[in-house]
């Protein structure tokens, strides 16, 4: 028998807010975390935009020892420190005192590389020779586990603690890996989410790729344009996301405050067959993941009152469109509302969609649908296939009781899950 | 050894790795890093390159080993010196 799973806690630490409070009145007004930033056209960047968290030193010392900040590099690492122990303290679960494990809880925090900053700076001690100079600190700012590590040092959670990565569906993934561990038993709470770094080091490659966005940097919140038909480019973000997973019955039990059950999920691959390749998705793949996802939760599809997309402002949005109407089998004005995030958060890469999964599920308690504040120029072809009304442009009130969220990434991978209020 | 030129600054160096709970001021002499001050291991390694730093000297890993105490530390400091002047 499957064990039910619901959220009772969210941390944020993202580029137009960090912590619930600020995210929230940040996604509901539509408020933009891009800026222009200059110095990225000192490394011979196209795209001079991107969307990086505001993190004070306040922030950092509420949650790093003055030794821990000694050498703190890893930005990402510093974003998924500050978006766990936020979802651990929203949950109002304990902070951990004595040396007695927590057996029943576990982390799964992901993330596409970690440490940027942290790593460059070691190579450039490794190429002077002096190895030795590296001290303690440059592999756990540097290893892909260095976020479930620190974290659970931290909140001492002893049941499985790992890191997953799956490019830019790393984040949607990760919830998914812990519920399912939770759903089987094998563990009674998770702490789950993912980051990514910010800078240079994190981005260069997306730009040396050329699918940044070639947006004029004067308007910095106008320039990520998902499901726009001047759409022109992902622009590159980072932060994280994370949720504090439980079993209902463990939550009831506390009293804990539920924002919402993980009713399903699925992650699968397009197999790089069929269209699909490193940096395309085959659409097969996509429809089966969802409708994987929609079978677990054993809903149909005419009940998912709101979607929140991949979506990344790329010219491949109207293929997303077009996969999803083709795995719900909804088109017109039967499709659900459908969002992204992408606007006002940038593309934050393997942070993408556990910030998305907290924002998508603060919908349920704000009572809204988020609106897409770049689509006025809604692109003609995705108008083909649903109607102009299931995008809102501004946030809209509603009372969505089932939600889907979908993550896609290179490699051809996939990641959707269903959340009910 | 309180009154050694050196023990006030490596007290200083000293202060950041201990522990929450651990208070500088059961800093002795003969205290032993690891197990009373509860200075984690690999810390140990970011004071010895602490210690390189302020005085200018090269602690080996089989110094660094032998380095059980304070006063092993203020020893190996001295020792350092003494052959970097000669």
């Amino acid at each position: 028998m499957r064990k039910r799973v619901v959220i009772t806690g969210m941390g944020i630490c993202a580029p137009n807010g960090i912590g619930l409070e600020e995210f929230s009145s940040a996604m509901r007004a539509g408020k933009s975390g891009i800026r222009f930033h200059p110095e990225l056209a000192d490394y011979g960047f196209s795209c001079l935009l991107a969307a990086q968290p505001q993190v004070s030193q306040e922030t950092i010392s509420k949650y790093f020892t003055p030794l821990e900040q000694r050498n703190l590099k890893a930005s990402g690492l510093i974003y998924g420190a500050i978006a766990g122990m936020q979802a651990w303290e929203d949950a109002s679960l304990p902070e951990p005192v004595g040396e007695a494990p927590d057996w029943d809880t576990g982390i799964i925090f992901g993330t596409g590389l970690l440490g940027s900053e942290k790593f460059r700076e070691a190579i450039q001690l490794i190429d002077q020779g002096k190895t030795r100079r590296l001290g303690s600190t440059a592999v756990p700012q540097t290893m892909t586990s260095g976020v479930s590590a620190w974290l659970s040092g931290k909140l001492g959670c002893a049941n499985q603690v790992s890191a997953n990565s799956s490019a830019c569906a790393t984040g949607t993934e990760a919830i998914y890996l812990a519920a399912e561990r939770i759903a089987s038993g094998q563990a009674n709470r998770m702490l789950a989410g993912s980051c990514n770094d910010s800078g240079a080091y994190a981005w260069a490659g997306f730009d040396g790729m050329r699918i940044l966005s070639s947006a004029s940097p004067d308007k910095p919140e106008a320039s990520s344009r998902p499901l726009s038909a001047s759409a022109s480019g992902f622009v590159p973000g980072s932060g994280a996301g994370a949720v504090l997973l439980e079993s209902r019955e463990s939550a009831l039990e506390r009293g804990a405050r539920i924002y919402g059950e993980v009713i399903g999920g699925a992650v699968n691959s397009g197999g790089q067959r069929q269209g699909g390749s490193m940096t395309a998705a085959n659409p097969e793949g996509i429809i089966r993941c969802i409708r994987e996802a929609i079978a677990q939760a054993k809903i149909s599809p005419e009940e998912i009152d709101a979607i929140n997309g991949h979506l990344t402002a790329t010219r491949r949005d109207p293929d997303e469109i077009r996969a999803w109407t083709l795995a719900l089998e909804l088109y017109g004005k039967s499709f659900p509302k459908i969002n992204s995030f992408k606007d006002a958060l940038g593309h934050g890469l393997a942070a993408s969609g556990s910030m998305e999964c907290v924002a998508a599920l603060l919908q349920f308690q704000e009572e809204c649908i988020y609106g897409n504040n770049n689509a006025e120029d809604t692109h003609p072809e995705v108008l083909e296939l649903i109607d102009s009304n299931c995008i809102p442009l501004k946030t809209e009130a509603a009372t969505p009781k089932v939600i889907a969220k979908a993550s896609f990434g290179f490699g051809d991978v996939n990641a959707c899950l269903i959340f009910r209020k | 050894m309180k009154d050694h030129p050196h023990y006030n600054t490596l007290r200083e160096l000293i202060a950041p790795y201990l522990p929450e709970d651990v208070s500088l001021d059961s800093l002795q002499p003969d205290s032993n890093l690891i197990s009373e001050l509860n200075i984690n291991s690999s810390h140990l390694v970011d004071l010895v390159l602490d210690i390189e730093d302020q005085y200018d000297i090269r602690l080996e890993d089989t110094e660094m080993q032998q380095m059980q105490t304070v006063t092993d530390a203020l020893h190996l400091i001295d020792n350092k010196l003494k052959a970097k002047e000669s």
